[in-house]
């Protein structure tokens, strides 16, 4: 059985309006699924629902979050929040605004464990140094003591990695984690992260805008379309015959330096209409706005 | 043809806020290192590097928002490296900037035909109705679009009015710095199609900065390769990418993730 499964996820704004739609997947340990769409599809909601760090706008009226078969979102508030703690950690987009500048890195990475895990202080850091060695850091000691504004933006991506895989979680949100860093630099920490996971066997959801970075670092795929998933499939398939309109699509809007006289092809308004209609079918089927 | 810009020499030395003294001035940082190199006219020039690698610099220079140390920067056979802001006045008509998100520098209070309206006003252009509602037609936005506010376009709208405000004055040359980075693969197809369009009908001559050699692949004429404030490659696109010389465009050619499972990614 897989370590996440979501069933039937629907969330709303406030206003009635739907920005998950029967939201239905699953991540195994040691398997890494990508969550694609384009911005306001609602992938990065997917993660936030999981962590339990929704917006306060938007509601989930309906289905399942299922972690180890247990579904949180039938826990009490306080047991769902020890259960994310214990078995989930995130891989945040923006590694500056992710790190509180005035403080040093060590204990952004300890506080963690200390708090919530129990740890003592000296076991924890111990943790954190031999993490900070597994992500490549070099001279530990020293980058502990630092504080964010002093290191590049790799080096900060790698920091929060590192916090993220410290208490050994079975599942961790990756969102968007390398949008802001430099192509060479994403390669790096792209195979530190597939490396990592892999070692620990944890299972990974990759929240992503990027086809590139998906068919590198993930064996199954969700696509998004206005909060309703159109494709879910292994990422093989996906590349050599994708199911959906609406996937190839987006495919062929993607330019590739190999192939510079593809016709990158924005999405055609007739497939937007046709997945459109496919949204409001569902709407209707479910009683939703 | 003949160049549009000349650039010999191109020094440019920035403040190092990040080692200033607590009293006194900040140590000089030499961004751009002695760059040459010219754009013909009617060309599309790629400008490509990583973070720090001065490319953002580079183009802030040739539009003379900044100015250079030292160093030829010659628009149309005049030096303007260290011509005064009133000397650059009639020349600001003829070299536009767009930038990643232009309408987030604009006013939010202004309506989209406004906006468009206001550098036609600041040069002293007549019929600037005419001119907002033939640059709307050229990015493809309908007219009705002149009374809306940047909050409510997406992405590539904005994108579309940031071109057609830099067009509707008629520019010989456009600088369009990461325009397509923050946008969804369908609205940067949108906009890179566009862009490609407006070079051919109206004889544009474009440089595109960029990260992404994809994008730039696809685009442009010519590639400049940017590492560290020096210019480390400068050839025809379709040569550099079919053999790239330098080990630095190698590398960033070998970094890209191709949508491929099959792509070998070292």
């Amino acid at each position: 059985m897989s370590f996440l499964e979501i069933r039937n996820l629907t969330a709303t704004l406030s206003n009635g309006m739907p920005i998950l739609r029967d939201v239905s997947l699953s991540v195994a340990a040691a398997e890494v699924r990508g969550l694609v769409g384009e911005s306001g599809a609602g992938k990065s909601m997917i993660g936030k629902a999981i962590l339990g760090i929704l917006p306060r706008s938007v509601r989930i009226t309906r289905g399942e979050i299922r972690l180890d078969g247990t579904d949180l979102l039938a826990l009490p508030p306080a047991e769902r929040r020890r259960r994310i703690g214990q078995s989930c950690a995130l891989i945040p987009q923006d590694p500056l605004t992710a790190l509180n500048p005035s403080r040093r890195v060590g204990p952004q990475i300890t506080d963690r464990l200390v708090d919530i895990l129990g740890w003592t202080r000296s076991n924890a850091e111990a943790r954190a140094r031999d993490l900070l060695a597994e992500v490549q850091i070099p001279e530990p000691e020293r980058v502990m003591r630092s504080y964010p504004h002093e290191l590049s933006g790799g080096m900060r991506q790698r920091i929060l990695i590192a916090s993220a895989f410290a208490a050994e979680p079975k599942l961790i949100v990756a969102d968007e984690p390398t949008t802001a860093l430099d192509v060479t630099v994403q390669k790096q920490i792209l195979k530190l992260i597939a490396g990592m996971q892999a070692r620990h066997g944890t299972a990974l959801l990759f929240v992503t805008h990027d086809l590139g970075v998906v068919s590198k670092v993930c064996q199954r795929l969700s696509v998004l379309y206005a909060g309703m998933v159109v494709e879910d499939t292994d990422v093989r398939g996906f590349f050599s015959a994708p199911d959906h309109p609406y996937s190839r699509a987006l495919l062929a809007a993607t330019p590739v330096y190999t192939d510079p006289e593809a016709s990158l092809t924005p999405v055609p308004e007739a497939v937007i209409t046709a997945v459109r209609a496919e949204v409001a079918a569902a709407d209707r089927r479910a009683g939703r706005g | 043809m003949a160049d549009l810009y000349t650039i010999e020499n191109l020094r440019l030395s920035l403040a190092d806020m990040t080692r200033r003294p607590l009293l006194g001035t900040a140590p000089q940082l030499e961004i751009l290192k002695g760059l040459n190199f010219s754009i013909p006219k009617g060309s599309v020039m790629g400008i490509v590097g990583g973070s720090g690698s001065g490319k953002s610099t580079l183009g802030r220079a040739m539009v003379r928002l900044l100015e250079p140390s030292s160093g030829q920067i010659r628009f149309d056979g005049q030096d303007i490296a260290h011509l005064s802001d009133r000397e650059l006045r009639p020349l600001r008509r003829r070299f536009q900037m767009i930038f990643q998100d232009p309408l987030s520098s604009l006013n939010p209070r202004h309506t989209v035909g406004t906006l468009i309206a206001e550098p036609l006003r600041l040069h002293g252009f007549d019929d600037v109705q005419g001119r907002v509602g033939r640059a709307l037609d050229h990015v493809g936005l309908p007219r009705s679009f002149l009374t809306r506010y940047p909050h409510e376009l997406s992405g590539g709208q904005r994108q579309r009015v940031g071109i057609a405000r830099a067009i509707a004055i008629e520019p010989d040359f456009i600088l369009a710095d990461e325009i397509v980075s923050g946008l969804d693969v369908s609205s940067q197809a949108q906009v890179l199609r566009l862009l490609e369009d407006l070079v051919r009908e109206l004889g544009l001559t474009l440089a595109f900065i960029s990260h992404d050699l994809s994008v730039i692949r696809r685009l442009c004429s010519r590639v400049l390769v940017l590492y560290r404030g020096e210019i480390v490659e400068n050839r025809e696109t379709a040569a550099l990418f079919a053999a790239p010389e330098a080990p630095y465009t190698r590398e960033l050619l070998s970094a890209i993730p191709l949508p491929d499972p099959d792509q070998p990614w070292g």
